[in-house]
């Protein structure tokens, strides 16, 4: 009996159930996605006019404008609504922070800004990205042909990536990679102009050998030096918006600094606007203007970093700020949030955040919470506030936060 | 000194990795990972190690448990000197000293179930009898968050923070007296960090673990130390209890590294001590302070000579031209 | 004793699991464990990869005809008709058989001989209703002997694979895993089989084996299996040590030696499952390999004695040496045979493919 009762199914009955998917549940996932597919490829296929895609902006300040923007990626195991209704704007010349959990969607929004979602699995939905281009033409993104989009991707809308380990290219040199975006964008390049344009970025991010590492290959060069070319290059268009996609996760933190001395720095002297998606909130509270706070595809809270920072209103802002250890407020026990983030499949109608919140109420498990509007930059979807704009029980909770300061 | 309190005593400590590739004749070169460091921890504290990447940290966490074999120097976990230790002998201490890596993904093993993951050093040590083992397990995975029912669940089901309870319930199974954690937050979401050091603390209250926390990130460091080393290029720049260091820091890096973190305030605009220029490479460090090619106070002596690691004030180190050496 | 042991199980369980999703950790903190959505298991993930592509469909098709050819078809012609491989059919035939000569007669000149007749000929009967392909020039109904043949093809390609990847992964886990001398004595024994020709060698070995009168001659198949092997297990060794050499750096192996398991126990639990499907895919790409091997070896005569059938052999009987009348008259006995070969070998090599982009990670889709 020993041994057959090692090849027995080892279950603990009334407690293992089985986190798998069925073979059936299986099929038709794969048989919906499939359906999905042929009918997204279908329209790529089709020439679109200009007058699609042409749109007027909100307000005429903003570089790019998300209008109920849903990204959502069909996998095997679901529809994963990566980004579920997300609105907000990127005014110019300003610094807009994009933060939230691993899962949240923050990069997926980017991503989509720049059609770079890999299709056919992931697919804008619906909703509108629009961008503003400098003659005054607002196009919307969600619906432009590649053809057109190539045109501005990388030159008006240049993005840096949390990897500058791989996001080069190791078997060319830095120079040739840099004189490449110029040659595509800048009509009327010769080999001697883009070169002498990407010398000067290099010099612009503050690199003092720029012909030396013009001419290097990027693994002679440190991690803080590739972020620098990379900027560098982001830069050699005249870029009216950076995407930045965790641009310091993976640097020192003495390097960190250094960067976003220099990205704060550049904005100001091309006049751009910067997207920073990042996860950290002290490199938020550090750079952005506005802070757009997201958990599982939606945007929970919106406001001006003040607002975010000094009067927080959704439990999972607030809960963020208190779980991370601060240099000079010392608490003898970290407040953490429950649970785990969760990954935007099969959500429920409810509140997302419903099961981890504290101050969760009967009707957060009902429906999904308006946005709820505090003042004119500043909103926040929580039900503890339909009723109640001023905030009763945030104030107590900010009271609490400078206790602990003490 | 009084040392009867050291769990752990590390003197001068050397790790080297010899470069290879060398034309044939030519003298063979290092690059000096871990060169000199010293250190001890206090029975039932929390010592940490705070660096940039490349400074050695996680060299030397993986050097204290031979992972890597020693160069020079001498590891004394209770007074047994760990670098001559025979190998069997080294098997039988591990359960005593557990490390917690860095990464949740990599550091389980894919083909095991949970609860074998946890429990098989637990078998093979017999840490409990084989009657008791399963309760045992279980009992370990509640004191870790885990629910009894992932037993034989695989690791691929969980997320990250659940894989480095896991990760931790491992290493709380052999009942042991010190455990080196390697960077074990920096691959997690904020909201889950704050949970693991919680929980960390929690292990500690209650069953009286040493820790060596190995981080850069100074935040974290200092929520969870009662003394912190600062490593640069393979040596310690600085070491002293965690107030005194946060309080009044000597070394030129530290009060770089703690200018460089960023303030969740948007109001507070730190003056801000940027380094310029990157780490040098370990294999080819500056002569005399290494730290000097970066320093804002370097003198014609840093070039010359190393300076002294010395006790300024009552535990409080510091390696640094700008005191006096005398 | 059993029953109790489960009891008592459930019994801890039910009392640890006293909240079902809301969990307190030792803190008293409620941590809240659940998901919303369920996931793929990794095996189904891998047979979901695998039948993407058409490619190992069809593979995996050609596979199970030519399994259920060779190890049914046997049996069902038993248990039908009572017959096997070497049953001799003499089915008799008639055929006009033309004599011509020339000759010098004595009166000097030349004269042609011509004879017609009719003779009968028992053997190398062409396809029929009783025999599908014919039976060939020892009377051996041909579909049978394709049947016999690919069953012991497909078992001596299976035996050598499996004592291949037993010694490979033995001596290449030993070498990967302590590195330093062991390494380098079990590389370069591979380096000195992996350069030796084994095609003339295998060739000497069987002229001497066959030469040796004291073995059987059924005994001769053992011997050139156990020389297939011998030429085999350095792939596999090689491929288990470069995994193992990854794998050593895994922080799961470093955590392995952390908590003080033995050796023995880092090397089979740990490291060989995680080189599975590697070794799977090699297993699965190599049978094609061995089963031409095999198949040229009988070709040469050299495999499997007469009077067993074997693919190779079957072909041999066209061999052109011998003259061409069979290779140009009777296709009916070898093209068969080949064709069996090439849908063997191309069948393992997709399913290989298959297996090898359905294991990879890197393989989201």
């Amino acid at each position: 009996m020993g041994i057959f009762d090692k090849f027995k199914p080892k279950k603990i009955e009334g407690v293992d159930q089985s986190e798998y998917l069925t073979l059936k549940e299986e099929r038709r996932i794969s048989a919906e996605n499939k359906k999905i597919f042929r009918e997204y490829e279908k329209n790529r296929r089709r020439t679109v006019d200009e007058s699609v895609y042409l749109t007027s902006m909100r307000d005429p300040d903003n570089v790019v404008e998300f209008d109920d923007l849903h990204t959502y990626f069909y996998t095997d195991v679901g529809t994963v609504k990566a980004v579920n209704g997300v609105t907000f704007d990127i005014p110019k010349g300003k610094i807009v922070g994009v933060v939230g959990e691993s899962g949240c969607g923050k990069s997926v929004t980017s991503l989509s800004l720049m059609q770079l979602v890999q299709a056919p699995h992931g697919q804008i939905v619906s909703g509108s990205i629009r961008y503003q281009a400098e003659d005054g033409k607002a196009y919307d993104i969600s619906k432009m042909p590649m053809s057109e989009m190539l045109k501005i991707r990388g030159k008006d809308l240049a993005m840096i990536f949390q990897e500058p380990m791989t996001s080069l290219n190791p078997v060319f040199k830095i120079g040739d990679q840099m004189d490449e975006v110029v040659m595509l964008h800048v009509a009327g390049a010769t080999d001697a102009s883009a070169k002498a344009r990407s010398i000067e970025m290099l010099n612009l991010v503050g690199i003092a050998m720029a012909e030396n590492v013009y001419n290097s290959y990027p693994h002679e060069l440190s991690g803080g030096m590739r972020q620098r070319v990379m900027i560098a290059m982001a830069l050699s268009c005249d870029p009216r918006l950076i995407i930045a996609d965790e641009p310091t996760t993976a640097l020192d933190v003495t390097i960190q600094a250094q960067i976003l001395e220099l990205l704060r720095d550049v904005k100001d002297r091309i006049n751009g606007s910067i997207m920073l998606i990042t996860h950290d909130l002290g490199v938020i509270a550090e750079m952005a203007d506005f802070v757009v706070v997201m958990y599982a595809g939606k945007i929970i809270e919106q406001g001006t970093v003040h607002e975010i920072f000094h009067e927080p209103k959704h439990p999972y802002t607030v809960g963020l700020m208190r779980s991370k250890p601060n240099v000079d407020n010392m608490v003898e026990r970290l407040y953490s949030i429950p649970g785990q983030v969760p990954n935007p499949i099969n959500m429920p109608s409810n509140c997302y955040f419903y099961n981890r919140c504290d101050k969760a109420m009967d009707i957060c498990s009902k429906e999904y919470p308006g946005m709820i509007q505090f003042s004119e930059t500043h909103f926040a979807a929580c039900h503890l506030y339909t009723d109640d704009k001023d905030a009763v029980f945030f104030e107590a909770l900010g009271a609490n936060i400078e206790e602990e300061q003490e | 000194m009084d040392n009867t309190n050291n769990i752990l005593e590390v003197n001068n400590l050397k790790k080297f990795y010899p470069i290879r590739g060398m034309a044939i004749g030519k003298r063979k070169s290092y690059v000096k990972a871990v060169d000199g460091v010293s250190f001890s921890i206090k029975q039932g504290t929390t010592m940490g190690l705070v660096g940039e990447s490349g400074c050695g940290k996680t060299t030397v966490g993986r050097t204290i448990l031979r992972l890597h074999e020693i160069t020079g120097g001498e590891v004394k976990f209770e007074g047994r000197d760990l670098s001559k230790l025979s190998g069997r002998e080294l098997r039988r201490l591990r359960p005593q000293i557990q490390m917690i890596f860095q990464d949740p993904f990599s550091s389980l093993s894919p083909r095991l179930p949970v609860g074998e993951i946890i429990g098989e050093a637990v078998k093979e040590h017999k840490i409990v009898p084989k009657s008791q083992y399963r309760s045992y397990i279980l009992k370990v995975m509640r004191d870790c968050g885990l629910q009894p029912q992932y037993f034989y669940r695989y690791p691929h089901e969980f997320s990250g923070g659940q894989r480095q309870r896991i990760s931790i319930a491992r290493a709380v199974a052999l009942n042991p007296k010190f455990i080196i954690c390697d960077e074990p937050l920096s691959a997690l979401d904020v909201s889950i960090q704050a949970q693991i050091i919680n929980l960390m603390k929690d292990l500690q209250d209650q069953f009286g673990y040493t820790y060596l926390f190995i981080s850069h990130d100074l935040s974290v460091v200092e929520h969870i130390s009662d003394t912190i080393a600062v490593m640069y290029l393979g040596s310690i720049v600085e070491m002293g209890e965690k107030k005194k260091i946060f309080a009044n820091p000597m070394h030129p890096y530290t009060k770089a590294l703690l200018s460089a973190v960023p303030v969740s305030d948007p109001d507070i605009k730190m003056n801000r001590i940027i380094l310029t220029g990157d780490i040098p490479s370990p294999a080819n460090p500056p002569s005399g302070c290494k730290f000097r090619t970066r320093c804002q106070h370097a003198m014609p002596i840093c070039a010359e000579r190393e300076p002294v690691f010395k006790a300024y004030e009552d535990e409080h180190q510091v390696a640094c031209h700008l005191y006096p050496q005398e | 004793m059993n029953k109790q042991k489960e009891t008592e199980l459930k019994n801890q369980v039910d009392t640890s699991n006293e909240h079902n999703n809301s969990y307190t950790d030792a803190s008293g903190v409620e941590t809240i464990f659940e998901q919303n959505f369920r996931v793929i298991s990794p095996g189904r993930m891998v047979a979901k990869r695998f039948f993407r592509s058409k490619l190992s469909v069809i593979g995996l098709f050609m596979i199970i005809f030519v399994f259920a050819f060779s190890f049914i078809g046997p049996l069902i012609i038993d248990l039908t008709w009572g017959y096997n491989e070497t049953q001799v059919f003499k089915v008799e035939r008639t055929s006009d058989m033309v004599t011509t000569a020339d000759f010098p007669a004595p009166d000097g000149r030349s004269y042609d001989y011509f004879d017609k007749s009719v003779t009968v000929i028992s053997f190398k009967a062409p396809p029929s209703g009783d025999h599908w392909l014919g039976t060939d020039t020892s009377g051996f109904d041909v579909f049978t002997r394709l049947m016999y043949g690919g069953r012991i093809s497909l078992i001596i390609s299976f035996i050598v694979i499996f004592l291949e990847t037993i010694i490979g992964v033995v001596l290449g886990g030993l070498a990967g895993y302590f590195g330093k001398w062991v390494d380098q004595t079990v590389m370069r024994v591979v380096d000195i089989f992996a350069c030796l020709p084994g095609l003339p060698i295998l060739l000497v070995l069987s002229a001497t084996i066959s030469s040796i009168e004291s073995i059987p001659a059924e005994h001769r198949i053992y011997y050139l299996m156990a020389f297939l092997t011998l030429m085999g297990w350095t792939g596999v060794a090689r491929i288990v040590r470069g995994q193992i050499l990854m794998l050593r750096e895994q922080e799961y192996m470093m955590a392995a030696t952390t908590t003080g398991i033995r050796p023995f126990k880092k090397i089979f639990k740990h490291l060989i499952p995680n080189t599975m499907p590697q070794l799977i895919v090699s297993m699965t790409l190599g049978l094609g390999g061995i089963i031409l091997y095999e198949s040229t070896l009988s070709y040469l005569g050299l495999g499997v004695p007469f009077p067993r059938a074997a693919w190779g052999s079957m072909i041999a009987l066209a061999d052109p040496s011998r003259g061409q009348e069979i290779l140009a008259n009777y296709p009916n006995m070898w093209v068969p045979a080949g064709v069996l070969i090439i849908v063997t070998v191309l069948g393992f090599s997709f399913i290989g493919d298959g297996l090898r982009d359905a294991f990879d990670p890197r393989m989201k889709r």
